[in-house]
Parts: structure tokens; C-alpha cells; sequence
């Protein structure tokens, strides 16, 4: 499997990560790299196979939708990069 | 002091021998002379000895646990609150939590004091931790290579008797391979026994916390004490906590060890095979057989892994965005341009790396082909666990292929570095316990990482082992030159 530099410049846009084109030509190289080691996967039939995503097949645990957790919003605004009046700043999405 | 073991520490401690102030004022005096190692990303001086002071008090007040006054260090993905907490990585280079992990916590409230935070790969990414926003760690045993990763500061902290122990996480060998490139005794417990509450995530259905030690006895009283259903996380096993030091001492006659014919192949390094062999030796000596077993898709357990990992963490990291926590850039145009700037600033190459695999595999197309036929290799990866344990009570082989690499040696070929994981990450896949202890070392003195693999939710059979193995051996005692 062999990625070029335009997929790779697709894929950093999709993770939300810039990238030059000489980034993206080095990227293309290793990511094809690793992606050589994945296709091994293809090797072993997994027919009639059910995924697994969980190690022991558990369900996720719910909880009662009760309000549990105390109200951290100082503490929690107090490392955010930028906040004004309880909110997070962030730059103007629509004029 | 160094040389001892936490129920050592414990005794001198209840005897008042020395306070908990003494023991970690002495162990913050070996970090300060051996910061060229560079194990810690942040020491908290003020703090450990505020918490030891506390300890005192305890213990004067004769309400002492068996691990109150006792100092550890905390890998830095650990959160501890109003300390800083990096995960290794620039995008968390201002990051002062504002909670504690629950395994923080909980060793907290044993009165355990924390003496700093140790470096990592950057976001646990990594085999060497050559990854880290904060610098490479050097390995005790010979400063010219790798302490291994990710878990590398934990492991060189403790190897070079910083620490008396640390924590540490293991999502593909994060705790055993860095245990075996620095000579130490470290375990993984099966998936859900620690929670993951303040873990910073990784890979969230293979992230698993656990401890770095020089002794199993020790590994298995700081687990315990981490151990326990948490309401906080999701997939914590609201199970009973086992006494784990109780059972270390249970005969070994008429256990069984599997040997998987696949971690005995080629590609295995002639000192490791010799320590491997000469250690199956002790174990019939301790009245146990062995049988071989099958673990037939071991072979693509690599390749299953990572397609998975780097899916969930592409998922998990989506959280940094410059937005709530963490870096920001300085400059950028609209949103979409201030979270890929501060996103690119961030994090490094490779967690980019894994990042973008993630986002590949998991996307539109892709899916099926990679994602979801790894999680079908994932289940039969565990099958074949399941029959191998209908045969064997714990499984036996080498940590790693080969012992400590030399800085920079694998630098350009993340493939080669990935292959560090080949005898771990199936354990991660399938949740199972799994740990590394010292079994000797090579010609060129470097040391040599026994690994045993449990049944699920059976850490006791494997510390049980491990301790007994450490009756008849050495190695676990032998401290790197200039430590001693």
C-alpha cells in the first residue's frame, strides 16, 4: 500500500493537522512504510469472524442520568488558553 | 536506603529507623545527582516533602498502612492535581491538572509520597522514548542506549534507585519492554483492574496502568493498592481486589507453563534464548512442567495492533485542540487554521504518525478493510489464548527479541521500532495480565526480560511466579554501575 503526498495532505486535513508539501512527501514515505507492515493483516482469512472492540467483550457500564459531578468550571476555565465571562474564546466562525 | 524493598522500608519506617522525611529527602538528593539521565520531566520537591511530613504523623499516630511514607514517582500520564502533567509532549507543556488520577489517589491515600513525574514517549507513542517533547532518557545500565518506552523515565528512575518504585502504563509493552531493557520486575494487570480515570488516553480499550519495580513482592503490593472499581471509568471491573500478597508464596508443584512455539522462532537474540532456557531450568527446579502451546496468529498481532492503536488514539488526541486546555497557537487565521497550527506545533512526528494512520484506517472506504478486519484478528488473537490456558496455567517467553538498543538507532524506521512490541501487545489485545522480571543479561551486560503472560484476572499465578523465580535468582538485585 503506497500513500501519496496528496492523500496524505487529505488525511492531515481530516486530523486537523498542517502540513507543508515537503511534509507530506516525507510523511508519504514512512506512512506507506507502516502501512506495508498492516497489509499483512490480509494474510489470515477472518471470515465468519465477529470483531472484537472491547479485550473481554464488555459492555459499557451506564449510570443513572443523575447530576453526580460538582460544578469545576473556574478550575477548569483557569488553564484554558483563552475565556471571558464563563466562556471559551475561540476565533469568529460567523460574521 | 535504596536497596531496599518497600516491606524493608516499611519495617525501618514502623521502627522509626528513619522517618519518611529522611527516606525522601535521600531519594530527591539521588534524582538531583542524576539528572543526566533525565527521568523525570518534573520533581516535586515541596510536595513530597509536605506528604511526607504528613506521613509522619501517621505514622507516629501508629495508624501506618503497609506503603504510608513510602516515596514514588508517577509517570507523567498519570494527571496530578496542581502539578504539572505533560503526557511527554509540547501540547501539554503547560498542562497543570486540576484533578488526580484515581491510581493517584488511591496510592495517595495510602500515604504514599510523590517524589516527581517521569518522562515518556510523547503521549506513550513509543519504544525508546526517544519520542518525548522533554528529551531522551538514558539507560542506567549503559548511557549510550534507549531505557526503552514508554514508560522509559519510570524505568530508569527506578533502575537507578531514584525511586523505589514507580507508575507506569502498558497499551502494547509500555511497562514490560522498558522493564526488561533496564533490569526490572514490572506488570501489567488485566484490562479494567486499574482504573483509567486521569489516565491520559492512548488507546482506550488497550491502555492499562501498572507498576515498575525491582521485586515482584513490590509490584504486587503497589498494584493492589491502585486496583479497584472506580464509578469514573467506564470499563473499571466492579470486581473484589485480591490480596496479591498473600498468594506470592504459593508452591509451584504441579503447575503447568506454556511455551508458545512462536516466541521461541528466529529473530530472538542467542543471550536471550540461553536466559530464557536457563530460567524454564529454575522453574522445573520449583516443581512446574511445561508444555508447548499454539498461539498461531501471534504473527499478525503486530500489524493488528497497529491499526488499532493508532485508530483510537486518532480519536482520543481529537480532544487538543487549542481550545480548552493546552497549547495554542500564536498565530493563525480563522478556527480551522487555530486548530491545525496549534495541533502541528503540538505534537511531534510521531504521534503525527499515528495520528494520521488512525485517521486513514477509520476513514470513509477504509473501514471495513483495516478497522473492523483488525478487530476480527483481535478475537481470534484471544481465542487462541483461551486454548492455550485450557493447557497451561501461565505462559513463558522472552520480554523483547534483543536487549537495549543504542540512542538514535532506530530513528528513521518506525517499523523496526514497532517490532519491539512483538512478544507484548498481543497480552494488551486479548486484556490479559502480563509482567517482566530480570532473568540475566547479555554479553554485553545489558539485562535480559523474562515475560509471563496470565490468565485473565489471574495477576496472582503470575506474581506468585515471578516471586518464587526471585527466590532462586539474583538478578533482580544486581544495580547498574555507578548506582550502587
Amino acid at each position: 500500500m503506497s500513500l501519496t503526498p496528496q492523500e496524505i495532505t487529505h488525511i492531515a486535513r481530516l486530523a486537523r493537522l498542517k502540513t507543508n508539501p515537503e511534509e507530506a512527501e516525507s510523511y508519504a514515505t514512512q506512512l506507506s512504510r507502516i502501512m506495508d507492515l498492516i497489509d499483512q493483516l490480509n494474510s489470515i482469512d477472518t471470515e465468519n469472524i465477529e470483531p472484537m472492540s472491547h479485550p473481554q467483550d464488555a459492555a459499557l457500564r451506564l449510570r443513572d442520568d443523575e447530576v453526580t459531578k460538582l460544578n469545576l468550571r473556574e478550575e477548569f476555565q483557569a488553564i484554558a488558553p483563552e475565556c471571558e465571562n464563563g466562556l471559551y474564546l475561540v476565533p469568529k466562525v460567523i460574521d | 536506603m535504596h536497596k531496599k524493598t518497600l516491606r524493608e522500608h516499611h519495617q525501618s519506617l514502623k521502627a522509626k529507623d528513619y522517618s519518611s522525611v529522611e527516606l525522601t529527602t535521600y531519594f530527591l538528593d539521588r534524582i538531583k545527582n542524576s539528572e543526566d539521565l533525565n527521568a523525570f520531566i518534573t520533581v516535586t520537591e515541596d510536595r513530597a516533602l509536605m506528604q511526607a511530613d504528613q506521613a509522619d504523623r501517621t505514622i507516629g499516630s501508629g495508624k501506618m498502612d503497609l506503603l504510608t511514607g513510602i516515596p514514588l514517582a508517577h509517570k507523567d500520564l498519570f494527571c496530578t492535581k496542581d502539578v504539572l502533567t505533560t503526557c511527554g509532549s509540547r501540547i501539554l507543556d503547560n498542562f497543570i491538572s486540576p484533578y488526580d488520577a484515581t491510581a493517584v489517589n488511591k496510592l495517595d491515600a495510602k500515604g504514599m509520597v510523590t517524589l516527581g513525574k517521569t518522562n515518556m514517549d510523547e503521549f506513550a507513542m513509543g519504544s525508546s522514548n526517544e519520542t518525548s517533547h522533554f528529551g531522551i532518557v538514558r539507560n542506567p545500565w549503559d548511557k549510550g542506549r534507549v531505557p526503552g518506552g514508554s514508560s522509559g523515565g519510570s524505568a530508569a528512575a527506578v533502575a537507578a534507585r531514584l525511586a523505589p518504585v514507580a507508575s507506569a502504563t502498558d497499551t502494547g509493552g509500555s511497562i514490560r519492554q522498558p522493564a526488561a531493557f533496564c533490569g526490572l520486575t514490572g506488570i501489567k494487570p488485566s484490562y479494567g483492574r486499574v482504573s483509567r480515570y486521569g489516565m491520559i488516553a492512548f488507546a482506550s480499550s488497550l491502555d492499562q496502568g501498572g507498576v515498575l519495580g525491582t521485586t515482584a513482592e513490590d509490584c504486587a503490593l503497589v498494584l493492589e493498592a491502585m486496583t479497584g472499581f472506580d464509578e469514573n471509568d467506564s470499563t473499571s471491573l466492579n470486581l473484589e481486589v485480591p490480596d496479591y500478597g498473600a498468594s506470592l508464596r504459593k508452591p509451584l508443584t504441579g503447575r503447568k507453563i506454556g511455551l508458545p512455539k512462536e516466541f521461541f522462532g528466529e529473530g530472538i537474540d542467542g543471550d536471550i534464548s540461553a536466559s530464557i532456557e536457563e530460567a524454564i531450568r529454575v522453574y522445573e527446579r520449583l516443581g512446574a512442567t511445561t508444555v508447548e502451546v499454539d498461539l498461531p496468529n501471534s504473527e499478525v498481532g503486530i500489524p493488528c495492533y497497529y491499526v488499532l492503536a493508532p485508530a483510537e488514539a486518532s480519536s482520543n488526541l481529537s480532544r487538543f485542540d487549542g481550545v480548552r486546555y493546552g497549547h495554542r497557537a500564536a498565530l493563525y487565521e480563522d478556527l480551522n487554521d487555530m486548530y491545525e497550527t496549534s495541533r502541528a506545533e503540538g505534537f511531534g512526528a510521531e504521534v503525527k504518525r499515528r495520528i494520521m494512520i488512525g485517521a486513514y484506517v477509520l476513514s470513509s472506504g477504509y473501514y471495513d478493510a483495516y478497522y473492523i478486519k483488525a478487530q476480527k484478528l483481535r478475537r481470534m488473537i484471544s481465542n487462541d489464548f483461551s486454548a492455550a490456558f485450557e493447557k497451561c496455567d501461565f505462559i513463558l517467553g522472552p520480554t523483547t527479541p534483543a536487549t537495549a538498543f543504542g540512542i538514535g538507532e532506530k530513528d528513521d524506521d518506525p517499523v523496526s521500532m514497532y517490532l519491539n512490541d512483538i512478544f507484548t501487545n498481543s497480552a494488551n489485545l486479548a486484556g490479559l495480565p502480563a509482567m517482566s522480571l530480570p532473568s540475566g543479561f547479555d554479553s554485553n551486560g545489558l539485562p535480559v526480560g523474562l515475560h509471563l503472560i496470565g490468565k485473565y484476572l489471574d495477576e496472582s499465578t503470575i506474581l506468585n511466579a515471578a516471586h518464587l523465580y526471585q527466590q532462586q535468582t539474583d538478578w533482580h538485585q544486581r544495580i547498574p554501575g555507578g548506582y550502587e
